[in-house]
């Protein structure tokens, strides 16, 4: 019952976002149809194990967001650098990496793989169970996985063990 | 502040002609259609811009929505394409 | 207000001028998703964060809904963008496109 009622509060709170008109007959409009949707999909939104209270993961994203945004800028950096570099062919050394994770949750290993794409001159390519395949594109960059982005991932998302 | 924005979407169609060379180049499919999804990205900021210069934000913003949400979906179908095709030994030589 | 969203506009617009510019010197397809992948989401993110500032600088209560929906669309490009990226990556690798490695450059 609790994720039902988050779920339509959140749609409600995303419809009235997106209309922008709260006269009584589109309102009206968004609460019949946030509870058709409520109704057919309300395990989608917040599901799984209740171990983990939300307000925790909540703060764990909001902790975990700056670190990932300042990582961002820095591989963007990189990216340029070598990007605008004359004999760039030198300095890119492609190559494929497997490691094994530790989280247990599908949403962290969904983070983790969203922030390695995004980060330092790696991209993943597929997530097999426990293990991730990362294309990277310098030496160094392959060394540095999974590193201190797993660990942060573990402490923002995934239950503590 | 205007002259930025039109300084910005002169760029954005510089960078998106560029594009469509990765597009109409080659060399695989794939380029093609990562250059797309690129081009789409690009398109889906310019559409607020455009919006900013016609003082009409409002509206833009969710012609913008449903832009990137298209450029989204289509990149997936295409991806996912590719990947059934192979699997039923229907490549092509490119 | 207006030189910030001045500023993070023209950052943007390097980096979705680096990403073009990746696409197009790059040697093979998975170092052009290296520039796209990453450049263009967050010169994305950044030019959306300065229209929505720029969009803020006469306040009213319309205007921070747009402003918000705006900042909607970041969020959404922030999250589409890698799972695109992933998904072409993932299409290459069964299609079987060969990787450039150092031997082709030393050919």
């Amino acid at each position: 019952m609790a994720t039902k009622i988050a779920t339509f509060i959140t749609m409600l709170l995303f419809w009235v976002m997106l209309s922008g008109m709260f006269d009584a007959f589109h309102f009206s409009l968004g609460v019949i149809s946030c509870l058709l949707v409520t109704l057919f999909s309300h395990e989608l939104l917040f599901y799984g194990d209740k171990k983990r209270s939300w307000v925790l993961g909540i703060l764990g994203v909001v902790l975990y967001f700056p670190w990932l945004f300042w990582q961002i800028i820095v591989a963007n950096l990189e990216v340029a650098y070598i990007v605008l570099h004359p004999r760039m062919l030198d300095m890119i050394d492609p190559c494929l990496v497997r490691f094994n994770t530790q989280l247990k949750r599908p949403i962290a290993r969904v983070a983790l793989a969203q922030s390695i794409t995004l980060t330092p001159g790696t991209i993943t390519v597929n997530i097999d169970e426990d293990q991730f395949t990362v294309y990277a594109l310098t030496r160094s960059a392959a060394e540095s996985l999974p590193g201190e982005m797993e660990r942060r991932v573990g402490k923002a998302l995934d239950s503590a063990s | 502040m205007e002259n930025l924005f039109l300084i910005s979407s002169l760029v954005f169609i510089v960078l998106v002609a560029l594009c469509l060379v990765r597009v109409i180049g080659g060399p695989t499919v794939l380029d093609r259609i990562l250059g797309a999804n690129v081009i789409g990205t690009k398109v889906t900021v310019f559409l607020l811009i455009i919006g900013v210069l016609y003082k009409n934000v409002a509206m833009f913003v969710d012609i913008a929505i449903a832009y990137a949400l298209l450029n989204f979906i289509t990149t997936l179908g295409a991806a996912k394409y590719f990947l059934h095709r192979k699997k039923a030994g229907l490549q092509e030589n490119d | 207000m207006l030189w910030i969203a001045g500023f993070l506009i023209v950052a943007g617009l390097f980096f979705f001028a680096v990403g073009v510019l990746g696409i197009l010197r790059f040697p093979d397809f998975y170092t052009r998703l290296h520039a796209a992948g990453k450049c263009d989401s967050l010169a994305a993110v950044l030019v959306i964060a300065g229209v929505a500032l720029y969009n803020l600088t006469d306040y009213s209560l319309a205007n921070l809904l747009v402003s918000i929906k705006i900042m909607a669309i970041a969020v959404f490009v922030f999250v589409a963008s890698p799972t695109a990226t992933h998904a072409i990556t993932k299409a290459a690798l069964v299609i079987g496109v060969e990787p450039w490695t150092r031997k082709d450059r030393e050919q």
